[in-house]
């Protein structure tokens, strides 16, 4: 086997010119062509530099084992081409048949080459085998490419869905959006008592007017939550309870008794500014302006 | 070390855990800090952890129970300076210290201690 690639590779590299000649034209005439995405100056140069790379990475061994410089050389640079591809917009499988248009203008090389049944069988099946491992390579790196922005967009989600905010000295407050999961319950835990450190606030307002539906599990991590800031000496008020999600506690037989829950922001502040003895009082023409009172003993 | 030390600031007494306890120290500490109370009879206690990264299940109970403790002697405990960290992790392994009063630090742990012996009509 190590022979045919070699022969196929002398082949190749023998009529390297007029093959990129070949291959180049067919794809401008496919009716595949994607002209909006890719420049046929582009073009010209990806398939020079691809026949290149696999013009040497068949040189330097056995295609059945693509190990070694030339073959990595190949692989990286096909890897490469599949992800800014991707950027540009083409889908896998346009990206995956320029690599296989190459085997007509191998096939017609090597028809035009050889004569005896035997040879022609072995040189074809040499040439695509290769081109049918380099066509896998691609879509696995498309796959890997997409999952990669997957978790990407999935980290940023993360980060910019719990935000802590003071509401007033000594008050944060933690708008909860979308569902909490065990993951986002550990973010949310991380920046809640690291910004309570940071603020030195005694209180914490959980509001959960963005959590969808809130099941056992999820008011396990609540009370996780509550219970690791009240560790660290602030108390937690939960809000944003709607009136279905009352009735779904109840019936699912959650405990939220050690915490103290509101159905509003606005009511769970009220009640944060009572605690650190601090009140609103209007001034004159219905302004409305906080004024601290000394600290009741509560 | 082989006890960690306590220290008296008036009213209060000041525990400071800054290594990690095994068993002998903590069972050191359980005494010699029930002891104090007694002598002292002071009724309001700060255990200082702001120096401990990690705490595991066996620290936490040994503070539910010192708090506990101090409690059966009228005195009222309080744990301050718990890191982040420290915090998540106890909570993960269950123990939430129920019945164990915190506070950020040293400062804000004796004001609380203040306004709650004032509430008893104690010697404050």
């Amino acid at each position: 086997m190590a022979t045919a690639t070699n022969r196929l590779s002398a082949l190749i590299r023998q009529h390297q010119k007029e093959l990129l000649a070949d291959w180049t034209s067919q794809q401008m005439q496919s009716v595949a062509r994607r002209r909006d995405l890719i420049s046929d100056v582009d073009l010209r140069r990806e398939s020079d530099e691809f026949l290149q790379a696999f013009t040497a990475a068949l040189e330097s061994g056995d295609s059945d084992k693509p190990t070694g410089p030339a073959w990595d050389r190949l692989h990286e640079q096909v890897s490469g081409m599949s992800i800014s591809r991707a950027r540009q917009g083409f889908s896998p499988t346009e990206t995956a048949t320029f690599v296989f248009s190459l085997k007509q203008p191998i096939f017609e090389l090597i028809n035009r080459t050889f004569t005896s049944a035997d040879d022609l069988a072995r040189e074809t099946w040499t040439a695509t085998t290769a081109i049918d491992r380099l066509g896998l390579v691609i879509t696995e790196h498309y796959q890997r490419g997409r999952e990669e922005v997957i978790r990407r967009q999935q980290q940023s989600m993360l980060e910019l869905s719990t935000p802590v905010v003071t509401l007033w000295k000594g008050i944060l407050a933690l708008p909860l959006i979308g569902t909490l999961d065990s993951e986002r319950t550990q973010i949310v835990m991380e920046s809640l008592l690291q910004r309570i450190v940071e603020s030195g606030a005694s209180i914490a307002i959980l509001d959960i007017t963005g959590v969808p539906t809130v099941d056992t599990l999820v008011a396990q991590h609540l009370l996780k939550t509550v219970a690791a800031a009240r560790l660290m000496g602030a108390d937690c008020i939960i809000s944003g309870i709607r009136p279905q999600i009352a009735q779904t506690i109840v019936h699912l037989g959650v405990d939220l008794n050690s915490v103290l829950t509101k159905a509003t922001v606005a009511d769970a502040f009220a009640v944060a500014l009572q605690r650190t003895g601090l009140t609103v009082t209007p001034v004159g023409q219905g302004a409305v302006r906080s004024s601290a009172s000394p600290a009741p003993e509560a | 070390m082989d006890r960690i030390p306590i220290l008296k600031m008036g009213p209060y007494l000041l525990v400071s855990i800054q290594v990690d306890m095994h068993d002998r120290l903590a069972m050191q500490l359980q005494d010699d800090l029930t002891s104090r109370i007694a002598a002292t009879g002071s009724r309001a206690v700060l255990i200082d952890i702001s120096s401990l990264d990690t705490v595991d299940s066996f620290m936490g109970r040994m503070l539910g129970n010192i708090a506990a403790m101090s409690r059966v002697l009228d005195a009222e405990t309080v744990l301050v300076g718990m890191q982040p960290a420290v915090a998540i992790t106890l909570v993960e392994l269950g123990m939430t210290l129920p019945g164990v009063r915190t506070a950020l630090s040293v400062e804000k742990g004796m004001e609380m201690l203040a306004a709650s012996l004032r509430d008893a009509g104690g010697h404050g």
